[in-house]
């Protein structure tokens, strides 16, 4: 497609234009996917709850992510008085700009991926680590109490587990021996016994998993770790000042976070867009469908875990990012490692 | 010609957001505009086909010795008269070192164009085959790892250092204990009692 646009329109503007219509091929469904994803959210509380969610908009509330979105977009844009305006109008942006730039590196299917980079993993990784400044950006310039803490809480929790995520990562990498996304879903492709294409059924890399999804609960500030935002206390933590289309944003920027961390658990533990068996007939089923399938699965599980844990007390929060993941998973690198050199994992010319 | 136009704007945008870090009026705002340095340094790197470098930098510095920054910027009480007043007794002290440091980048300029070291790096390239990522690990964990691990140890002191100098013992804390949270039943932790009337009950009488 690339190379058309190249024969049509020049080399320079061939690529921009190619590039643009790709972006906008991922951006679009995946803002789509994530709009479902709210009713997906609400569906599966509500279910869990014994309640019937969001049923009166469209066939079985299906409408409803899209009403909410027109509903914020007709509101009156409030900015507090001693606001820090550019601050606190830049803050939404940030957040959501991020969740949506780290898609370029995600791979859908065996290359259909934006980017192919050879740092992907530690692409994401960053565009992960900045997330935090939407928050504790617009926690600072909403210049109130309640988003203040909520930003603060939020910029500590964020930092304290981003530092496990970061050895969780290097454990699958050891076994994939690259940072790029698509090397690392191929190399699970039989890994297991020769039949199953997950790292999760690795006796070594489960706990990694199990430790990974509960680090990406605390990443993306959901329950029981929302105590940036958490309602008893907080008000709504660091998005109480903000409405209409900023509070929007924030809010997707929140979910495409969430789903991001989702693809991420699918790709470096379920396989990403292979199927889970590596037998042929199951090839037929497009990659993405894969994917899709997987990232729908651990976004249920993001679900109900909300429905279903209490939230935690900050001290528990730090102790457990702390002083519990952060020796384990730098054991566990050192003990995965260990595992591969005795095995000779590497000895095949790796560096 | 894009590359020269990405270059330019990235440099332009590090120097212009390294100019209003130092003159911004709220010390916040310095901070943020720090980051957009950050982030305009890394993408000078990526420009150079530095990918792995471009990516630590983003996740260390942007990711969290600048949000360390922030945090701590954000919770100070600054007052903006007092911080103002020093500016004019200290800027002759600035003009000399900014002096000094462009007289040493000039010569640093000279050095890497013309002496016999900068060559030698140059002549050698990246071994083929390998990314970016892998040359920088095989270089740092083979040649150089004891300069490496020199290297951490003097990190592990200096953490080790500010935890001792910043740590007091308080008394009348009160500690969580979670393991013993944890075994809490509802035997030990619920006593039934039944007062007579108008007896009341003694405080912490078979309580814990």
């Amino acid at each position: 497609m690339v190379a058309w646009f190249q024969s049509e329109l020049g080399t320079g503007l061939g690529w921009f234009v190619a590039h643009l219509l790709l972006v906008l091929a991922i951006a679009l469904p995946v803002m789509a996917v994530m709009a479902m994803s709210t009713w997906v959210d609400r569906k599966v509380w509500a279910l869990m709850q014994l309640r019937k969610g969001p049923n009166v908009v469209g066939a079985f509330g299906l409408a409803q992510p899209f009403a909410d979105g027109i509903k914020l977009f007709l509101k009156e844009t409030i900015i507090p008085s001693g606001a820090s305006r550019g601050v606190f109008l830049i803050a939404p942006m940030i957040s959501f700009v991020l969740a949506l730039v780290a898609w370029a590196v995600i791979p859908f299917d065996a290359g259909l991926v934006l980017a192919d980079i050879n740092v992907g993993l530690l692409y994401l990784f960053a565009v992960s680590s900045l997330g935090v400044y939407g928050i504790i950006m617009s926690g600072w310039a909403s210049n109130s109490r309640y988003p203040f803490l909520g930003g603060l809480r939020s910029a500590a929790q964020m930092v304290s587990y981003e530092v496990s995520i970061g050895f969780i990562l290097i454990c699958v990498v050891l076994y994939a021996s690259s940072f790029n996304l698509t090397d690392i879903v191929e190399s699970q492709k039989g890994a297991i016994l020769g039949v199953f294409s997950m790292n999760i059924l690795n006796p070594l890399l489960l706990p990694m998993a199990v430790m990974f999804f509960i680090s990406a609960l605390a990443e993306t500030n959901r329950p029981p770790f929302d105590l940036p935002e958490a309602e008893a206390e907080l008000v709504a933590g660091y998005q109480t000042e903000y409405s209409s289309m900023a509070f929007a944003l924030l809010m997707l920027g929140e979910y495409m976070n969430i789903l991001l961390m989702c693809a991420l658990a699918s790709i470096l533990f379920l396989g990403g867009y292979l199927p889970p068996v590596d037998w042929a007939p199951l090839y037929l089923v497009p990659g993405i469908v894969w994917l899709f399938l997987k990232l729908l699965f651990v976004f249920f599980l993001f679900a109900w875990v909300k429905a279903s844990v209490p939230r935690y007390r900050y001290d528990q929060l730090m102790r457990l990012g702390w002083k519990l993941f952060l020796p384990i998973s730098l054991f566990w690198v050192a003990l995965v490692s260990g595992w591969l050199v005795f095995t000779g994992h590497f000895s095949g010319g790796g560096a | 010609m894009t590359q020269a136009f990405i270059f330019y704007l990235l440099a332009g945008v590090t120097l212009l957001s390294g100019l209003m870090v130092i003159s911004a009026r709220n010390p916040v705002h310095s901070v943020l505009w720090l980051i957009l340095a950050f982030v305009n340094a890394a993408g000078l790197f990526l420009v150079i086909g530095a990918e792995f470098l471009a990516m630590l930098l983003v996740i260390v510095y942007v990711g969290a010795v600048a949000v360390l920054f922030l945090f701590v910027v954000m919770m100070l009480d600054i007052d903006f008269a007092r911080l103002r007043a020093g500016v004019a007794r200290y800027l002759p002290l600035g003009i000399l070192l900014g002096a000094v440091l462009l007289v040493e980048m000039f010569l640093v300029a000279g050095a890497w164009t013309s002496g016999a070291i900068a060559k030698g790096v140059r002549a050698a390239p990246r071994p083929e085959g390998l990314s970016n990522t892998q040359a920088i690990g095989t270089i740092l964990y083979t040649d150089y790892v004891f300069v490496f691990q020199a290297a951490g140890m003097i990190l592990l002191t200096a953490m080790v250092g500010a935890i001792v100098l910043t740590h007091r013992e308080r008394a009348g804390v009160k500690r969580q204990d979670p393991a013993r949270q944890a075994a809490r039943t509802p035997v030990a932790a619920i006593a039934v009692v039944r007062p007579q009337v108008g007896a009341g009950v003694e405080t912490g009488a078979g309580v814990q």
